[in-house]
């Protein structure tokens, strides 16, 4: 079985106002980025395309739902959020490896043609992320697995 | 004028459509890869391809290489930073853009990134 899954329950957990936050968010650090480009020029400009503004607000909002639902459930959440946000941090650090993908190709495949650049480089970005996810996902299992017991010296098995 | 209303139309459509994929996908390490999709810069490379050219694209999503680096060691040090101390997600996130101004400018210097 697949251990990536569709949720839109999940969407229940926000409040209405986060999309308008999200969307005036997004709109402002894109006018940013094109604000800096005209002002330093296209390298200071290219290096703000990957600034993580957006991470910001949404470890931000996994945290809140994180405690939210802890809450609710009559816990304190507070240790619960943090490590929900530090879960969305370890796997921004394997996106940002397929956003290294998206920008190595798409500035070779550019100058030739634009919509093969942007195709090209949105499925580098895919098929890196996802990868890098699986391969990190396999190694942790495999080392969870395999506990050398320092009694017996045998590598003993752990359920999941 | 009208160059910026489109950007901040394309960047909040593109980067809430990244933000709510991530939203209903699971486990969260998964959606954390949407957390650092190249939302921002496919906004910004369309209107950038459209109005500059391809050269000044290529340039720009050559710098954005060294951006990515920093990125990566950014989400490392916030993840760190929010297991081993007892920050939230807010000041941890903030507090860590030092980070990624320093390896990011580090970077684009050890290049010799051109204006």
């Amino acid at each position: 079985m697949s251990p990536i899954r569709f949720s839109p329950s999940s969407l229940k957990a926000g409040r209405w106002y986060e999309y308008p936050v999200r969307f005036a968010l997004g709109g402002a650090a894109t006018v940013f980025t094109g604000l800096i480009s005209s002002r330093y020029g296209a390298s200071v400009g290219g290096l703000f395309l990957a600034l993580p503004a957006i991470f910001c607000a949404s470890a931000t909002l996994i945290e809140k739902h994180e405690i939210r639902r802890k809450r609710e459930a009559g816990f304190d959440g507070r240790r619960r959020g943090e490590e929900a946000a530090a879960l969305d941090a370890a796997g921004a650090a394997l996106g940002a490896l397929g956003m290294l993908a998206f920008a190595m190709v798409f500035s070779v495949v550019v100058t030739r043609s634009a919509a093969g650049a942007f195709i090209g480089a949105s499925l580098a970005w895919l098929l890196v992320s996802v990868a890098a996810w699986c391969v990190r996902r396999k190694s942790r299992s495999v080392h969870r697995r395999q506990i050398p017991d320092k009694i017996s010296g045998h590598v003993v098995s752990r359920g999941r | 004028m009208t160059e910026y209303v489109v950007r901040f139309l394309v960047g909040g459509i593109v980067v809430s459509a990244f933000a709510t994929l991530g939203d209903i996908l699971s486990p969260k390490s998964f959606a954390g890869l949407f957390g650092a999709a190249p939302s921002v810069a496919l906004a910004t490379l369309g209107i950038t391809v459209y109005r500059h050219g391809a050269d000044y694209a290529a340039q720009q999503s050559w710098a954005m290489t060294a951006g990515a680096i920093a990125l990566a060691v950014y989400s490392v040090f916030v993840c760190q930073l929010l297991i081993r101390t007892r920050l939230r997600a807010a000041p941890a996130s903030l507090l860590s853009l030092v980070v990624w101004l320093i390896v990011a400018f580090g970077l684009l210097t050890l290049v010799g990134g051109q204006t």
